[in-house]
């Protein structure tokens, strides 16, 4: 029982470093892409910022997953 | 863990009426309710010709969200229908975060036992670590959306985005946009939860460990992701809101 715990434990840390792993990326790409792309033409910084926030928050919602998946296994 | 850090997820009941429990969340959401009706009572009869202080920055946060809105809109209607509900959820989660920060907020209390063992429970505790209130507002949010969709195109032409017969691919894709719909409750509730849920976990850890100046940053950035998830939550519902209304192809 104390094994499965730990487990359970270890588990939930791995799903939610690796499971962070790629959205971070992907976030940082689409930032950084965003940031250029108002560098290049500051007119349309607030269509290219809604689009990003959009962006991140598809990107974002991986994350989220992973960190749902994290407390399933935790807790049921 | 029950010596040292108390962490758990689930919001610790103070006292029962009935059935219902009353938990430490539910009283500090009602509070946030209180003091933001009170603070808008008291603005509404305070608004001057002249603008004091709090006019002009309360002026430029509303108005510049109204020009924002209807920006992104392209429409004076449509911005008048939902500028009320997305400035309503911002202000409501904004009011909540800051208010979960507060000194006294998880450290008054009463001890008893919740969860089968012996503990302090607080009176009041940072409302958006309970997962009951932020499904409830992705909730709000997610039918003020799908109704928008539905006002906006009709009841069928909005259902024809998600199951349609054109073609095969066609109605794969509306399969896969209906899940992506439903997984914006999931998002919605667990992004929210999520951040303030690690940030009080970080304060407590910093303070178990260094009680005396570490805490400070720390705080000054949980006040910085509280204003910025009060702000993602309304932006995120303006901006699905848009996509919900605007034409299928």
């Amino acid at each position: 029982m104390e094994q499965l715990e730990g487990m359970k434990a270890l588990a939930m840390a791995i799903v939610v470093g690796v499971g962070v792993f790629g959205p971070g990326l992907g976030i940082g790409i689409l930032v950084s892409k965003a940031l250029e792309a108002i560098g290049r033409n500051p007119e349309a910084s607030s269509d290219i910022r809604s689009t990003m926030i959009l962006g991140v928050a598809f990107t974002e919602a991986l994350a989220i997953f992973a960190i749902v998946v994290g407390f399933i296994i935790k807790y049921v | 863990m029950e010596k040292g850090i108390a962490i758990h997820l689930a919001p610790q009941a103070v006292f029962h009426i009935g059935s219902l429990a009353i938990t430490s969340t539910l009283i500090t959401s009602w509070l946030t309710v209180a003091v933001l009706v009170l603070f808008a009572i008291y603005f509404r009869n305070s608004v001057r010709l002249v603008p004091g202080r709090l006019q002009v920055t309360m002026e430029a946060l509303v108005g510049g969200a109204y020009d924002y809105v209807q920006e992104t809109l392209e429409s004076e209607t449509l911005a008048r229908r939902y500028f009320p509900i997305i400035m309503t959820i911002f202000f409501f989660v904004l009011a909540t975060n800051w208010i979960g920060l507060l000194p006294g907020v998880t450290s008054i209390g009463i001890w008893g036992v919740s969860h089968g063992h012996e503990a302090l429970i607080p009176f009041f505790y940072p409302v958006n670590t309970d997962l009951n209130v932020t499904i409830a507002l992705a909730l709000i949010a997610f039918f003020t959306i799908e109704v928008a969709g539905i006002i906006a195109l009709g009841a069928l032409r909005y259902g024809g985005k998600f199951i349609n017969f054109h073609s095969p691919l066609a109605f794969f894709i509306g399969i896969i946009e209906l899940i992506g719909e439903m997984a914006r409750l999931v998002s919605f509730s667990f992004r929210l939860f999520g951040n303030i849920f690690a940030g009080k976990t970080l304060l407590l850890v910093a303070i178990f460990f260094v009680p005396l100046v570490l805490p400070v940053p720390v705080m000054a950035f949980e006040l910085f992701v509280g204003a910025i998830q009060a702000v993602v939550f309304a932006l995120l519902t303006l901006l699905f809101t848009k996509l919900a209304i605007a034409e299928p192809h």
